[in-house]
């Protein structure tokens, strides 16, 4: 074997190890951590008993592999962010009160991510709800699982699958009331009866999402993290329904809006935004009836007057 | 033609009409206009209760609607509303005429209400436009919406619904118009409350 030969039999291994890394997830059998932690059950020995033992795994650590590797962070592997001391098993019982990672640990002050904004992003949370009820137990993760996460708003053209992608972050928690009870201390308000006052609820709930009205909307943040108290949650209709509308102030500005111009379709988005409120919609059509109901009047209160100055 | 003729102009079933008529329109104005303007405006009732009153004042005026449609087909009353194509526009521009100046300058109503002329051309114009076009397109279009399902999906670039509510809006706003100056017309008589006590007694004094 000359060396050539044995450089290029390095290269293969090299390259087949640094594969098997970022591919690894895919084959969750054979993963070291997923092999447990993708199934519902696991086995241990039961050094007291003397025997191994089936038990059910607990739910929050069963991770769903095809959200896993579809994911954001899918070229990383566990121990990367998780302790490398998980490698052992069991697992040792005070691994899990070691700190994690923090999503700035990784993502803050870099220019590669720049256009992500993670310390605007940052400042605005420290503004939130969340922020003001929970303090620093409520982290990124509570809505982004580092996981599963995926940039939808950034990569999708589907309005609906962007809305639905958004609206299950809020709804893992608000319509979950262990994982709510969890953070806040006490049951979850039900959606469907806090909502009450707003029509059409199922098509709103499908189509616009809950930040849209529970959110301060900045033009220079694709999406605010300043999640506001519910008292101060928009709950005027023409906000939207409008010409110069919120909804196109954010999502629809930022995401849509520009596609649609240009594959010709913007005509929908036109009809969209004056949607079922009716003519006050049309801004022509609001002037021209303001201008008939002040002719009118004026007309009554000139005729009225001659018929008094007559006395007709 | 006598002085001080009494003339029974306005039937019990004709009274009746125009009472629900009112009540609803009046109450269809008035949550339609609430509904426009977001909910914030609604200090006096909830959004959802306004929608409810809306929808029932709608069906209370088609109701009464269909009262009037049949009266006017089996009465005799129904014949007042006939537009003849002699002097279609010469006649109510004769009786705009008569408002705007004539009855300030001694002139005569050209076209004295009898036994036979319940209204005046311009009267009856309005009428036949409010009763015979804006409120069966409100009534339609009304309906169409309650039952969303039933609306054409696409009219050209905009959605069927939104164009539905447009139409409604637009001849609902029309309604308004007429009801203010049909108030404001029906002031006109020997006094002004004059009118508006026949619609309730039933009878018509021609002087």
């Amino acid at each position: 074997m000359n060396n050539r030969f044995i450089r290029l039999i390095l290269l293969l291994v090299l390259g087949t190890f640094l594969h098997s890394n970022a591919q690894s997830y895919q084959n969750a059998q054979h993963h070291q951590c997923l092999k447990c932690h993708s199934n519902q059950t696991y086995t241990f020995f039961n050094s007291v008993k003397g025997k191994d033992e089936k038990r059910m795994m607990n739910p929050y650590f069963i991770l769903d592999t095809v959200a896993l590797t579809a994911g954001v962070h899918k070229p990383f592997d566990c121990t990367d962010c998780h302790s490398s001391e998980y490698g052992t098993y069991p697992h040792k019982s005070n691994l899990k009160l070691e700190p994690l990672s923090t999503c700035l640990d990784c993502h803050g002050g870099d220019a590669s991510f720049a256009s992500y904004h993670f310390e605007r992003i940052d400042e605005e949370f420290r503004k939130s709800i969340h922020f003001q009820v929970s303090g620093e137990n409520f982290n990124c993760s509570k809505c982004h699982s580092q996981h599963t996460y995926v940039a939808t708003a950034r990569t999708s053209n589907n309005v609906l699958e962007i809305v639905d992608y958004s609206n299950k972050m809020c709804l893992s928690c608000h319509n979950d009331m262990k994982k709510y009870k969890t953070v806040s201390g006490h049951e979850n308000p039900k959606l469907v009866q806090v909502h009450d006052w707003l029509p059409n609820q199922e098509l709103h709930f499908k189509n616009v999402r809950c930040i849209e009205c529970h959110t301060e909307v900045l033009d220079s943040l694709k999406v605010s993290h300043n999640i506001l108290p519910k008292s101060k949650a928009l709950r005027k209709c023409v906000e939207c329904h409008s010409a110069d509308s919120r909804l196109k102030a954010s999502l629809y500005k930022y995401q849509n809006l520009q596609k649609r111009s240009v594959d010709g379709s913007i005509k929908m988005v036109l009809a969209n935004e004056s949607y079922v409120i009716g003519s006050h919609q049309i801004p022509h059509l609001k002037i021209a009836s303001i201008l008939i109901f002040f002719l009118t009047l004026i007309g009554i209160i000139v005729h009225s007057s001659f018929r008094i100055f007559k006395k007709k | 033609m006598t002085a001080n003729q009494k003339l029974y102009f306005y039937p019990v079933w004709l009274r009746i009409w125009h009472g629900l008529n009112a009540i609803g329109i009046l109450t269809l104005i008035f949550s339609g206009i609430s509904m426009q303007s977001s909910i914030e405006s609604a200090h006096l009732l909830s959004f959802k209760t306004v929608i409810n009153l809306h929808n029932i004042a709608g069906i209370l005026v088609t109701l009464s609607y269909f009262l009037y449609f049949v009266g006017n087909l089996v009465t005799p009353n129904g014949k007042f509303y006939i537009i003849k194509p002699k002097g279609f526009l010469k006649r109510p521009i004769q009786q705009a005429i008569y408002y705007a100046w004539g009855m300030f300058h001694g002139m005569k109503a050209p076209y004295p209400i009898s036994e036979k002329r319940k209204f005046n051309p311009l009267q009856k114009y309005a009428y036949v436009l409010v009763m015979y076009m804006a409120v069966p397109v409100v009534i339609i279009t009304g309906f169409a919406l309650l039952f969303p399902e039933i609306i054409i999906d696409q009219v050209y670039a905009f959605s069927g619904v939104f164009v539905t509510a447009v139409f409604h809006s637009t001849m609902g706003f029309f309604i308004s118009i007429f009801l203010i100056v049909h108030l404001y017309i029906a002031s006109i008589g020997k006094s002004p409350l004059e009118n508006f006590k026949s619609i309730f007694t039933g009878w018509h004094e021609v002087h």
